[in-house]
């Protein structure tokens, strides 16, 4: 089988397909991007400036950096786990066990908030322990925490998977059988081999992390300076016709949405090969 | 479960194929781990997945069936899934059609610049929800850039379910792309020449042979970029306007529930939210395997 090589456009069917497809680009992807740093920037540098500097910003900044460095540890490290129990043994239940690790992405954000809630909220099943115990998860930083390892559990775990199936045991049965450790096999056999694998998706983790949305919005409680990550300032401030601050805090996730892009294409240029898996199908 | 629903670009069914790992039998368990990886995932799984499902299964049974059955006949409930399901639908519709088009002209055409573009597809998912939100519910206000072309026409977008849609047709178009990229690159050349070789237009060609073998790859993408709009939050409240019973989505309801401490009533409208998704992706799976069976005959 051979597969068709990509060529000039010669027809006029082919100049209108890609006409049409470069106006829906335009108008769909490419406009919202763009109008984010014209709001950003409508009253100038000065204004744009003191906005993304402001206290609560600042300290959004801050609770944003602090929640994704405890989440995506936390998923990566149960992501080489999944993927090792999953691709190097067989045991019963498999299917059921893949199937729970796929849920976060079926579920709508704010489900994956609100479930925090029923468990820990003002009226949750646990909320007499907490109380007892003057422990505060929702409306602070541990509710945060935990929906948003909710809602990115699976991106480590389903990078690593199919490349790892693809891969299978040789190297690691051969170094075992050299007498190499339980860890040392880890270390310096597979960890090598899934490196830009596990980067990439350390990578879509930590944007998604940074930039979630519905599941904090519902944890949070909006707590000006304390529990607002960036994107729920920008709610805030967007609510209360701040439109150079909303748009100014904006700037900053757009470019870590456009830095994520950069270093994910760079990363399929250089390394397509060792994420395999994910590609080629 | 057979519902294959994850908003990864080109998502491949976790389910194996070629390689079998060893049977974890004591003879055959040569690598070593088996209990600490496994003790590690099915205890993080427990406490991150399980238990809070768990405990949203749980909740609406509060007030009995009649309490579930309350909260969900509420018009105002009944109004917001109609509007989520209807504008889920009609914009995975829409990415259909444009994500094929993008899709094809990303693989048999070579131009400058394809990189970039092929790169911009995958913005929707990389894009914080919040920051598409605010940025579309500016430029389709009535004094936003594309808002204020329509508006001398009386046709506002923005805070109504118009707007709704334009944003559920941002979020979903990667997924189309994404889901038929693949599949339309490793058309083989040969089917192609075959029907040209029989007297086929190049028009007849794509709609009689192509696309008919796009058809499970369309309908995945379609399937995933349809769940993702049912639960989307972020994108599509600020641009929603959120007026009850006209622009207000399933999501916010839920979240007003929460913030009413009625949360007997949010849970019993999320799992509604959830069954309903579920079914719609049945039916997709359904139709999908009713395609490839008529695809092998």
């Amino acid at each position: 089988m051979r597969a068709r090589a990509p060529e000039r456009p010669k027809t006029p069917a082919a100049f209108l397909l890609m006409a049409l497809a470069a106006v829906w680009m335009a108008l769909v992807i490419v406009l919202p991007l763009v109008n984010v740093l014209a709001e950003a920037f409508k009253q100038g540098v000065q204004p744009y400036l003191s906005a993304i500097v402001q206290p609560d910003a600042l300290s959004a900044i801050r609770l944003t950096l602090t929640v994704a460095a405890i989440a995506v540890p936390l998923n990566a490290v149960f992501g080489i786990a999944a993927a090792w129990c999953v691709t190097r043994f067989d045991f019963a239940g498999k299917g059921l066990l893949l199937s729970v690790l796929d849920l976060p992405f079926t579920i709508s954000p704010v489900i994956s908030g609100m479930v925090w809630v029923l468990l820990f909220g003002a009226h949750g099943w646990f909320a007499s322990v907490l109380e007892a115990s003057n422990i505060k998860i929702i409306y602070a930083l541990p509710g945060l925490v935990i929906a948003t390892v909710l809602v990115t559990l699976p991106f480590v775990a389903r990078e690593l998977i199919p490349l790892m199936q693809d891969q299978g045991t040789d190297e690691e049965i051969a170094a075992v059988t050299l007498g190499a450790s339980g860890w040392d096999v880890f270390f310096r056999v597979t960890l090598p081999n899934i490196k830009w694998a596990l980067t990439y998706g350390v990578l879509l983790c930590t944007a998604r992390a940074m930039g979630e949305f519905g599941a904090v919005s519902v944890v949070s409680g909006h707590i000006r300076g304390l529990t607002n990550t960036l994107p729920l300032h920008i709610e805030v401030l967007y609510n209360e016709y701040d439109s150079v601050g909303a748009f100014g805090a904006a700037t900053l996730l757009a470019g870590l949405a456009l830095v994520t892009l950069v270093l994910k294409t760079l990363l399929e240029w250089r390394f397509g090969d060792e994420l395999a898996a994910n590609r080629r199908h | 479960m057979t519902v294959n629903a994850t908003p990864t670009p080109g998502a491949v069914p976790l389910a194996t194929e070629g390689y079998k790992p060893p049977k974890a039998t004591h003879k055959a368990r040569v690598l070593p781990g088996f209990g600490l990886s496994l003790g590690i995932t099915l205890t993080y799984l427990s406490l991150i997945v399980v238990l809070p499902l768990a405990a949203l299964l749980a909740r609406p049974w509060e007030h009995g069936l009649d309490g579930v059955w309350q909260t969900i006949s509420d018009p105002r409930v009944l109004a917001s899934l109609r509007l989520t399901f209807t504008t889920s639908l009609l914009a995975a519709l829409v990415n259909l059609f444009a994500g094929l088009i993008v899709a094809w002209v990303l693989t048999r055409y070579e131009f400058p610049g394809k990189g970039l573009v092929d790169a911009l597809v995958d913005l929707p998912f990389a894009l914080p929800t919040a920051v598409a939100g605010v940025s579309l519910c500016s430029m389709y206000a009535a004094n936003g850039w594309v808002g204020s072309l329509f508006a001398p026409l009386g046709l506002r977008i923005a805070y109504t379910p118009l707007g709704i849609f334009v944003a559920l047709v941002f979020v979903g178009l990667p997924f189309i792309v994404r889901s038929v990229q693949p599949v339309l690159a490793e058309f083989d050349a040969e089917v192609e020449e075959a029907a040209a070789t029989l007297g086929a237009t190049p028009l007849q060609t794509t709609l009689r042979v192509i696309v008919p073998s796009l058809a499970p790859a369309l309908l995945t993408g379609f399937s995933l970029a349809f769940a993702r709009a049912v639960g989307e939050y972020g994108s599509v409240i600020f641009i929603a306007g959120n007026m009850p019973f006209v622009s207000e989505i399933t999501p916010l309801l839920i979240v007003i529930k929460l913030e009413e401490f009625d949360y007997a009533g949010a849970a019993a409208i999320a799992v509604a939210m959830l069954s309903l998704a579920f079914l719609s992706l049945l039916l997709v799976n359904a139709l999908q395997l009713l395609l490839s069976r008529r695809g092998r005959a």
